[in-house]
């Protein structure tokens, strides 16, 4: 073993941001993807039709038992199966992510839903609005707003465990130090790279959300 | 303009309103009183269908509540309710407040749905706060609003689930007095209240209801001299002299 050299850095760079891109944008797709349709399964779990409930329920809690790991792996083999062809490992990890994510944020929604008093709907009742109308209108934004720490810091998870794309060969941040790594023979030097990149993200977002609750606190 | 004919609503076993029977004419101010528990609330709440009942009819303005081919939110949209902690909505400024429902219930134009939303602002003299956030006023105030919101909606009668009950003793008389000018315009209102100021000043009606019943109907210049039942004069013996 030798000294470090951190001098790989530098030419690993363009690899590095390419890498850093692809995560960022699995980050922001499954974090949208995944509050749309997590809130949705929420609509449908808090629905007094039994069978949504039932079905968006059963979906949730499967999810949130397996590894997600095994759910990256598994949609790898399933959607190609499904499909009929094979969509490449960055599509896959993209479906994945957000139908996973979706589970997390329909639970932060539901409670973010029941957060909001039932006043609220009365009101919104009473004043002639339907009940879409007073869930678009007045439970669900101020769901949104009651729950916004708790969203972002989930993403921060989610932002982290975009890393697991590696087991399917996904271009992301971790997989291109990683080549950089093998390819210049400094491993260690470009896994030290990688951390610090996901840790000043991750950082920074968590002073971000702590700023955003105290601010969420005044106004309530 | 609103009749009930023999009202009873359980939830679970337990009976909470029983054969309730009253109307209010157009253009009548009735108050509900009665002790905490004694089934008013629910009934109020019935009158535009918020809550369900089993037995019995309501029927507000020719239209039945209790039909299951009734669409309720556009009978509800036609009865304004002011409720006991205020529900306007946070996220929304005042004018927004007094929007909505005007424009995605009424189908107004958001200038139109505004003007109309300012002048009543204006009218229960709070038109300066139009661009803040309900936590930004007073709960006097935001009873005023809520009033305003109602208004906005041109209702044909009001009810009104204890306006003031969450208010400090300093707020109270601002509320009410909106509510006296509504009702000396010939407003058609429901209201239950334990303000019995209010009551013996514009109330042509008192309804004492206890354990789910209305033990008492009367002209409210005959229930302040002389209540008939034992409960009604047990009852305002509390509430007047404490």
């Amino acid at each position: 073993m030798g000294e470090f050299d951190f001098s790989v850095w530098g030419p690993s760079l363009p690899f590095i941001r390419d890498g850093l891109l692809f995560t960022l944008r699995l980050t922001l797709i499954a974090m949208s993807g995944g509050i749309v349709i997590g809130t949705l399964l929420a609509l449908a779990r808090l629905s007094p039709v039994k069978p949504l409930s039932l079905v968006a329920g059963a979906y949730v809690d499967t999810m949130r038992s397996i590894p997600l790991v095994m759910v990256i792996l598994w949609f790898f083999l399933v959607i190609p199966f499904l499909t009929g062809t094979p969509v490449g490992a960055e599509t896959s990890a993209i479906i994945t992510f957000t139908a996973f994510e979706a589970a997390f944020y329909c639970e932060i929604m539901r409670s973010g839903i029941q957060s909001v008093p039932r006043g609220q709907v009365w009101a919104a009742q009473a004043l002639g609005l339907t009940q879409t109308q007073a869930m678009v209108h007045v439970v669900l934004p101020q769901a949104l707003r009651n729950m916004l720490p708790v969203l972002l810091t989930q993403t921060i998870v989610l932002f982290q465990d975009t890393s697991l794309v590696y087991a399917i060969g996904a271009k992301d941040l971790l997989k291109a130090a990683d080549v950089v790594g093998k390819n210049y023979n400094r491993p260690v030097e470009m896994i030290v790279l990688s951390a610090l990149i996901y840790f000043a993200i991750c950082f920074s977002l968590s002073l971000a959300v702590r700023q955003l609750q105290k601010r969420v606190a005044i106004v309530r | 303009m609103i009749e009930i004919r023999d009202l009873s609503k359980a939830y679970g076993g337990t009976p909470v309103l029983k054969a309730c029977s009253t109307t209010v004419a157009k253009g009548e101010v009735v108050v509900v009183c009665g002790p905490s528990g004694s089934g008013k609330s629910t009934l109020i709440k019935c009158v535009n269908g918020l809550e369900p009942f089993q037995h019995g009819s309501i029927t507000v303005d020719g239209v039945s509540v209790g039909d299951p081919k009734t669409d309720l939110p556009r009978l509800r949209a036609r009865v304004g309710m002011v409720f006991q902690h205020f529900e306007l909505f946070p996220h929304m400024s005042v004018r927004k407040n007094l929007a909505l429902a005007q424009i995605r219930v009424l189908g107004r134009e958001a200038d139109e749905a505004d003007a109309r939303g300012l002048r009543l602002l204006d009218r229960v003299g709070l038109v300066a706060h139009a661009d803040k956030h309900p936590a930004q006023l007073s709960g006097g105030q935001q009873q005023r609003v809520a009033i305003a919101r109602a208004l906005a909606m041109d209702p044909v009668c009001m009810l009104f689930d204890e306006p003031t009950s969450a208010l400090d003793p300093e707020m109270i008389g601002e509320v009410l007095d909106v509510m006296v000018e509504l009702a000396r315009e010939g407003m058609t209102m429901m209201v239950v209240t334990h303000e019995m100021g209010f009551a013996r000043q514009v109330a042509h009606r008192v309804i004492f209801m206890d354990h789910g019943e209305i033990v008492e109907d009367a002209p409210a210049a005959q229930f302040f001299a002389a209540p008939a039942s034992e409960r009604a004069q047990g009852f305002l013996a509390r509430i007047l002299h404490h």
